[in-house]
């Protein structure tokens, strides 16, 4: 047993956070520390740097544009781009429908798309949740039926993340209704730039609109751009909950804003000093200091079991239900460390730019803001009940 | 022990949730949020014609003659239909200034236009640095003949920008954080050197910071006694917190029959959601963490007139500790129950969820009262 990272890991911590440092825009930067709004573009730039790198997937097969990383290696260039503030890559296209296009998809698919996904010349939305389905995902109605050389699809996707930006997205729909729900279920790549796709933005409770419905009426799929054999669909969409879940504890990200936290802490007033003077404050950042110390490891444990062959157990859904919890502790503590200057709500305060006196102290606006959009940390993904199911089903028998 | 409305309180309640049924769907406050000032002034005029803001001044003021229980009462229908005009802001923070330290001639000439509706209050007490303590005061006020002299900043002023009368808490005399030493005075909105900075808050209500460069304020504009103005700023703070606690209590029990009704129609895996053991149990923590903070506002409420200042201080304190506590959890978990449809802005769960995280924050978050708890 070994704690310490190897010589070689070491190294490579060392030349990720150089690059990092050398090649992450100045502003993209700011508007990630500051909590401020990201857009299309600032995505697009950082992922185009990486891909520049090389270094932009490193856990697909180099043969696609993978790299020869450990699990342990792609976890250190994962923490370093959260600690210093890089934007976490959204990830429909490197990490979900790349994967299941390189392993289940054509030959022409694979020579299709992958390029496109690197380049970020398509940038992917996905289309699972249904309002009627949520949850129980496999009872999604959206149908296609296949006419000719292609499908003409009908139905409604909804919190699709930013389906605003997208060009394509990866579709779960009902191919057969006369199948079990799972049995039943097609993976189609659509083109979200023709007739019958309508994008309406959902507002949240933050003041943000990153989630979409989209509506799909006739909307026309080449039978080409279905992955993989008809009605396998839900295989595929299960293959992507068990595949590369780095990074799902978001534990990099969370070190960050509890840093973030610390500093703040040290600049509010709180009585004679500062807030980060007061006792009980400085127990709730230990508490989940210490939290995110032991979801750490639970991680690493994870990961070189997992580079030594070993089969996967619950740690994914583990470390999704407790990186969740910290994720929404530090949100909350944050918004809690500013007292009164928590309260005002000036959405053009969080965009990078905003030239007038802040209220308050600068870093105050958008603290409510992300301790509100947090909520949606233990809902999406899978939502941490579901998760708890899975476990004690699958791990517990119960 | 009685813990019942009387026949007028019963009335008054109905009267209050008669309004929110006809006037306050969420449709309604979205339109009064979006609005100018923020809220409507024919709901005002209404609101002073059914005697609402003069409910806890005496008849001789233009009032009805009640009391804390009124306002709590008010303040739960308010929190139940989450209304946006400034009544916490103007009579229970301003009106109750004005009525427990004022001289009156002061009383007499502003009251009765609290209680018709004329006149708008706003206190202002916070500022950049004192965090919750209220006697933690930079903005100074320097005798000038016959005069005082105000220059200082005060932030988050609840309802500050459309005040009429803004009642200002500045250090007289003393060290920052002394609490000997504070005054406080009505400043007119209008006077000269007074700069207004307007700004929605987080629960769609407004707040404003306001600057004060050398303004004149009379000497008979003084609230209370000069330098000995804290001990008036406490009793108003308890009396804000209790007021506070009962609108919780309102949009607690809300929150918790929205999230029941929508775990009954809601189904997924061929079943309504509240099939799910793990959420009927969940459910019925709210329950309970509704009935427990009830019972604290209640208390909090019934104590504000107390002889004994240690068990009327503890009633509040206990009451913000804990309504901070379970509005937090019934807060996140009626969005949580409620799935991604609670994280929209469409939905009505939503919007008691940021007024909730709004009033664990006014008069000190749970956790501040938690730690001066053992003191008092």
């Amino acid at each position: 047993m070994d704690l310490r990272f190897s010589e070689e890991d070491r190294a490579f911590q060392e030349k990720a956070r150089a690059f990092i440092e050398e090649n992450l825009p100045a502003d993209i930067r700011a508007k990630v520390r500051g909590g401020l709004r990201l857009y299309k573009d600032d995505y697009v730039r950082w992922h185009r740097i990486l891909a520049k790198q090389g270094w932009l997937v490193p856990e697909w097969p180099v043969v696609h544009g993978g790299t020869d990383w450990t699990p342990v290696q792609r976890y250190i260039f994962l923490e370093e781009q959260a600690r210093a503030y890089a934007p976490r890559l959204v990830a429909f296209g490197i990490k979900m429908v790349g994967p299941v296009i390189y392993t289940f998809g054509s030959q022409r698919q694979k020579d299709h798309y992958l390029p496109r996904i690197l380049s970020a010349e398509d940038f992917w939305c996905q289309g699972y949740s249904e309002p009627g389905s949520g949850s129980d995902l496999a009872s999604l109605q959206t149908k296609a039926v296949h006419k000719g050389d292609h499908y003409i699809v009908n139905g409604t996707k909804t919190w699709t993340t930013m389906a605003q930006y997208a060009d394509k997205m990866f579709c779960l729909c009902r191919t057969n209704t006369d199948a079990k729900f799972q049995e039943g279920i097609s993976f189609l790549l659509i083109d979200m730039k023709q007739p019958g796709v309508e994008v309406k933005p959902i507002r949240t409770m933050d003041g943000s609109q990153e989630i979409n419905t989209v509506y799909l009426t006739d909307v026309r799929v080449p039978v080409e751009d279905r992955v993989g054999e008809e009605n396998e669909g839900w295989t595929y969409a299960k293959f992507l909950l068990s595949h590369e879940r780095s990074g799902i504890a978001r534990i990099g990200a969370s070190k960050a804003q509890l840093d973030k936290l610390r500093e703040i802490a040290r600049r509010e007033p709180c009585g004679d000093g500062c807030l980060l003077d007061d006792e009980d404050f400085r127990r709730e950042i230990a508490q989940v200091e210490i939290d995110l110390h032991t979801l750490e490891y639970t991680e690493l444990r994870a990961l070189t079991a997992a580079a030594k062959g070993e089969p996967p157990g619950p740690e994914a859904n583990v470390l999704k239900i407790r990186g969740t919890e910290v994720q929404q502790k530090i949100s909350e503590l944050l918004m809690r460390a500013m007292g009164y200057y928590a309260l005002p709500y000036l959405p053009e305060a969080m965009e990078y730019g905003y030239n007038e006196d802040p209220v308050g102290p600068e870093t105050a606006a958008p603290l409510a803001a992300y301790y509100f959009n947090m909520r949606k940390t233990s809902i999406y993904g899978g939502t941490n009940e579901i998760q708890r199911n899975i476990i004690a089903k699958m791990v517990l028998g119960l | 022990m009685d813990f019942s409305l009387n026949e007028e309180q019963q009335l008054l309640k109905d009267s209050v949730d008669r309004f929110i049924r006809e006037n306050y769907d969420l449709a309604d406050r979205r339109k009064l949020v979006a609005s100018a000032d923020g809220f409507s002034r024919d709901h005002w005029r209404v609101m002073a014609e059914l005697g609402w803001l003069g409910a806890a001044l005496p008849e001789d003021y233009g009032g009805i003659g009640g009391g804390p229980v009124e306002t709590m009462v008010i303040m739960e229908g308010f929190g139940r239909g989450l209304v946006v005009e400034p009544y916490f802001a103007s009579v229970v923070l301003g009106g109750n200034l004005i009525l427990m330290g004022a001289v009156d001639g002061l009383k007499s000439a502003l009251l009765p236009k609290l209680a018709d509706g004329s006149l708008q209050l706003a206190f202002a007490f916070a500022e950049r640095q004192s965090r919750y303590d209220l006697f933690d005061v930079e903005t100074g006020a320097a005798k000038t003949g016959g005069a005082y002299r105000l220059n200082g900043q005060k932030g988050v002023v609840l309802d500050g920008a459309t005040a009429d009368t803004i009642i200002v808490s500045a250090r007289t005399a003393g060290g920052r954080r002394d609490k000997a030493g504070l005054t406080l005075f009505a400043v007119d909105g209008a006077a000269k050197g007074v700069s207004r900075r307007r700004y929605r808050t987080i629960d769609g209500l407004r707040a404003a910071e306001i600057t004060f460069e050398n303004v004149e304020v009379p000497a008979d504009a003084v609230i209370g006694a000069v330098d000995g103005a804290m001990p008036l700023i406490d009793d108003v703070a308890r009396r804000a917190i209790a007021a506070l606690s009962a609108e919780a209590v309102g949009i607690m029990d809300r929150m918790q029959s929205l999230t029941n009704e929508y775990l009954k129609t809601r189904q997924q895996f061929g079943r309504p959601l509240g099939k799910f053991q793990a959420l009927q149990h969940r459910m019925v923590d709210i329950l309970i963490a509704c009935e427990e903070s009830r019972s604290a506002a209640l208390v909090a409420t019934l104590r504000l007139d107390d002889g004994n200042a240690s068990q009327r201080d503890k009633a509040v304190a206990a009451a913000k500790v804990k309504i901070g506590q379970s509005g937090r959890f019934i807060g996140q978990s009626a969005i949580q129950l409620h799935g991604g449809m609670g994280m929209t802005d469409e939905m009505h769960i939503s919007h008691y969820f940021k007024r909730l995280s709004m009033i664990d924050t006014l008069f000190g978050d749970h956790a501040y009262h938690l730690k001066r708890y053992p003191a008092l």
